[in-house]
């Protein structure tokens, strides 16, 4: 459908730049770096840190008049000397802006000069993605940088080590550490790029980090290229080719890409996938979970039966949450992304084909406002997306679920686990009880037996 | 000093009487450096944010307007149209064909759509570079449409803060002086400088109120546009959070002719003293207004300072840092801790100037550190160094408090809890009181004595 308005109320997306940033957050020793003015790295870091509380350093070139005017080149130098100076970096991690995008700034020729300028330096490995914010959301962003990262970092072929690359996409620090385990269970050696388990929910510390623990290590990133398989969580945001698809042309490496596992089919599919790969069994705690689950959707189905959903966010996230919707019995009656991407209804039809009668309305490149106007017509019980949904969940007087990024008005929302069996089964708690309180709340007798 | 510190950032720091004064600021943050700093568009947008009935359409690519949407605790008794989050949301062709098209296009459906009683257009970075003449569009729309359309020049990379207040002082003064003035009382006021975070105007107009002083518009908390446009019938400018609005109350006076005062409604003796000032300035007009005003004190006092007497035996000695963005909060609040008798033993600021840490040394204890435009390491060693119990800042400085096991009290403009006015001060201290003696800390790996409590206990169990 197309969209009504020229302008955009309340958008349902964050800019190129951000995604950027937040994978380069996840690669051990790293600082993410905005090639751009001092205002994009705060403002982000700003957003980051409300969701995550936790210390995020993203350092700027701090580009002002004149730089706009000669060129950034300069600052970028010197700003990554700083960083070099301040932390012990393994990688810096240059997004450009929609500043330095326009003003032509050639950022791979910088870095270039910049080793040349430093040889006699022990340099950090310099990556470098084109983020203009103009073009695509913070997904976008996220997908350059990683496929950058594959690209620039995974240099040579690395001897075999059978083990399995995974490129899991924006998820929840309980996601990652979900999933390393489960590496850890199967006895699959993982390679998680990025992996945002512990530098964006740690620990306290006795002394002041300059930077978090945790992260993908530089050193296993550049031997992904030894890898058996790679998996890829979702549609890569439309890129020609994504990271998986780079390691595949550049290694021989067999690519897969599979939908976020949330739910019981998509968990299912990523745990054939992964011994299909690594040719291990099914763990026996996820092989328990999944019971577990399937048990729990039997005693919690009536409760849930019929109930529509609204459903917003980032293109993959949102196809997997209304896949897992669809299986429990939840309609989803409208699946909303920020994205402008065709691909996104098919593959909605596609994930919900099996299990819904009714597909839902389906916006892409859609704002609040777009939501807002759609919901008003669809009547639903339930809305599933992150924390700015909350506006329209408080007018319309309906739960709101929150999952993803970003949570703003809640704590832990780093803790939210939203895959495996044993992610579905605590976001299957969470909607069951919100159907319940909500009936609870609103009825005059106050049973209390559910 | 070991590496957290730069060599070019040592300039702009002092630790007061270890060297003679001599401190650098108002400097373009250090490429690299990660200053806590944004931008100039930042500066604008919280000036402006909380006029509520006016549109706020920010002119770029989508971030700018995503990151700014509802971000302030500045409420509205009345309209909330300044809580919605519009942009023009500029993409690649935008960029190479020009946004102006869009630009106009937006404003005329959200002016049809909102009705608002006038639009502000933030310029952002790409803005500047494509060279969008946001000037001609909005005087067109204004024409077609009968709203005043203002356009805010503040793209990103032309400063800091600073720049983008100027900016927003440019705009709201095109409506300066295109209302009607009458009815207004001789003994009348601006608020300036004041964002009614958690309804902080509120309690101040309160005040006023109980004063026999009219306030004509608040700038820009709770503001409205009526009430911007005829602002310059009031006689008596007060300007606190002196960065953002002072620009605006110098305009006026050459202008209209009107003074100002400068005024914090925090803490104890910065919120009488304001008062104070305001009675003084209009003694002439009313011969009461000091007895008044002098009632006022003494029973807000009255109520006030046996509970902080309360709070203050468990705070006694305990020690503060402190990091905010314009240095007129600092002042206020280190005489405002000296009532819970805590010390401050740093304080920075984002963008305060040199006249700013020349007083703040003036009136800081010995070995106090002062810095400018710091970073979260920096943070970090001063923290460390001078061991302190609580740290105030915002949310991009919480985090480094936490993770070092220290308490922590926002004092930003995310804020929830009204911090200003005899009322605030209470707030304030029962917020600082929360952080600091909650049992968590003794438990933290950074105290020695939080370990060998729990390992005495399991000995003495075991």
């Amino acid at each position: 459908m197309a969209n009504t308005y020229v302008s955009t109320t309340n958008a349902c997306k964050m800019c190129t730049p951000m995604g950027a940033a937040l994978v380069f957050k996840g690669i051990e020793n790293a600082v993410p770096f905005l090639h751009g003015s001092q205002g994009c790295a705060t403002y982000m870091r700003r957003y980051i840190i409300s969701h995550y509380r936790e210390p995020v350093d993203i350092a700027s070139s701090a580009l002002g008049e004149k730089s706009a005017v000669y060129g950034g080149g300069p600052n970028l130098k010197k700003g990554i000397l700083n960083v070099m100076r301040k932390y012990d970096v393994d990688l810096v991690g240059v997004a450009t802006t929609c500043l330095t995008e326009t003003i032509g700034d050639d950022v791979g020729r910088y870095l270039y000069e910049f080793r040349e300028e430093f040889s006699d330096l022990p340099l950090p490995e310099l990556v470098h993605v084109a983020t203009p914010s103009y073009s695509g959301t913070h997904m976008e962003g996220w997908h350059a940088a990683v496929r950058s990262l594959a690209d620039q970092v995974v240099k040579d072929k690395a001897p075999d080590h059978g083990g399995v690359n995974l490129l899991p996409g924006f998820l929840s620090p309980a996601d990652y550490r979900f999933l390393r385990g489960l590496g850890e269970r199967s006895g699959v050696r993982f390679t998680m790029l990025p992996d945002l388990s512990r530098t964006m929910d740690g620990v306290i510390w006795d002394d002041y980090h300059a930077l978090p623990d945790g992260g993908t290590p530089v050193a296993e990133i550049r031997a992904m290229g030894g890898a058996a398989g790679t998996i890829e969580f979702g549609m890569s945001g439309g890129l020609a080719e994504s990271a998986s698809g780079v390691l595949e042309r550049k290694f021989g490496i067999p690519a897969r890409k599979t939908m976020i596992p949330i739910g019981l089919r998509a968990t299912d599919s990523f745990m054939d996938t992964l011994s299909e790969f690594a040719g291990c069994d099914m763990p026996e705690q996820d092989a328990f979970d999944r019971g577990r689950l399937l048990d729990a959707m039997v005693d919690g189905h009536k409760y849930i039966f019929g109930k529509r959903a609204v459903v917003y966010g980032e293109e993959d996230f949102v196809i997997a949450m209304c896949s897992f919707l669809g299986e429990i019995g939840i309609q989803p009656v409208l699946a909303a992304t920020g994205t402008q991407s065709e691909r996104f209804g098919k593959a909605l039809i596609e994930a919900l084909g099996d299990v819904c009668v009714t597909m839902p309305v389906i916006r892409s490149g859609a704002d609040f406002k777009d939501i807002e106007e759609e919901a008003a017509e669809l009547a639903p019980d339930l809305l599933v997306g992150h924390s700015k949904g909350y506006k329209l969940a408080r007018a319309a007087n309906i739960p709101l679920i929150r999952v993803g990024f970003p949570i703003h008005d809640r704590f832990g929302g780093q803790r939210i686990l939203h895959v495996g069996y044993e992610g579905a089964l605590s976001l299957y708690d969470m909607l069951v009880n919100a159907v319940l309180e909500k009936s609870q709340d609103d009825c005059p007798v106050g049973y209390g037996y559910l | 000093m070991n590496k957290t510190i730069l060599e070019e950032r040592k300039s702009q720091m002092h630790r007061i009487g270890e060297e003679p004064f001599a401190m650098a600021c108002n400097r373009p943050s250090l490429a690299g450096a990660v200053s806590q700093r944004a931008c100039v568009f930042c500066g604008s947008r919280v000036v402006l944010y909380p006029i509520a009935d006016a549109l706020h359409l920010v002119h770029g690519p989508i971030g700018c307007a995503t990151y700014t949407w509802d971000i302030r605790g500045a409420i509205s008794s009345g309209p909330q149209l300044h809580r919605l989050s519009f942009s023009t949301d500029l993409q690649e062709l935008d960029v190479i064909f020009g946004g102006e098209k869009k630009l106009e296009a937006s404003l005329r459906e959200l002016i049809a759509l909102h009705s608002p009683k006038a639009a502000f257009v933030y310029s952002t970075c790409i803005v500047g570079l494509i060279g969008d003449d946001m000037e001609a569009v909005c005087r067109r729309v204004s024409a077609d449409t009968g709203i005043t359309v203002l356009p805010v020049m503040s793209e990103g990379f032309k400063g800091n803060k600073r720049e983008g207040y100027a900016a927003a002082c440019k705009a709201m003064f095109r409506l300066v002086g295109t209302g009607d003035t009458a009815g207004i009382s001789p003994m009348s006021v601006n608020i300036l400088g004041d964002f009614n975070l958690a309804g902080e105007t509120w309690i101040v107009r309160e005040y006023f109120k109980k004063m026999g002083v009219e306030a004509v518009a608040n700038i820009t908390g709770d503001g409205r546009v009526d009430d911007i446009r005829r602002c310059h019938g009031a006689a008596l400018n007060l300007v606190q959070c002196s960065g953002a609005t002072m620009e605006l109350a110098k305009m006026m006076e050459e202008k209209y002719g009107i003074p100002y005062q400068r005024v914090s409604y925090l803490g104890v003796e910065d919120m009488a003293e304001s008062l104070y000032k305001v009675a003084d300035f209009f003694a002439d007009k009313d011969p009461d207004i000091k007895a008044k005003t002098v009632a006022l004190v003494r029973e807000e006092l009255s109520v006030l300072m046996p509970k902080l007497a309360e709070l203050r035996r468990d705070l006694e000695g305990k020690k503060v840092a402190m990091y905010v963005g314009g240095s007129f909060k600092a002042f206020s609040l280190i005489k405002a801790f000296r009532h819970l008798g805590m010390r401050v033993v740093v304080v920075g600021s984002q963008t305060g100037t040199e006249e700013d840490y020349k007083e703040l040394a003036a009136i800081s204890d010995p070995g106090t550190i002062i810095v400018d435009d710091a970073n979260p390491l920096e943070l970090a060693q001063f923290i460390k160094e001078k061991d302190v119990d609580v740290f105030v800042g915002g949310v991009k400085e919480r985090p480094i408090a936490y993770k070092l096991g220290v308490g922590f009290c926002d004092h930003n403009h995310e804020r929830k809890i009204a911090l200003e006015g005899f009322v605030g001060m209470y707030n304030f201290a029962r917020e600082i009181h929360a952080s600091v003696m909650s049992p968590v800390w003794k438990f933290m790996p950074r105290r020695a004595a939080g370990r060998v409590t729990c390992a005495t206990k399991e000995a003495v169990n075991g």
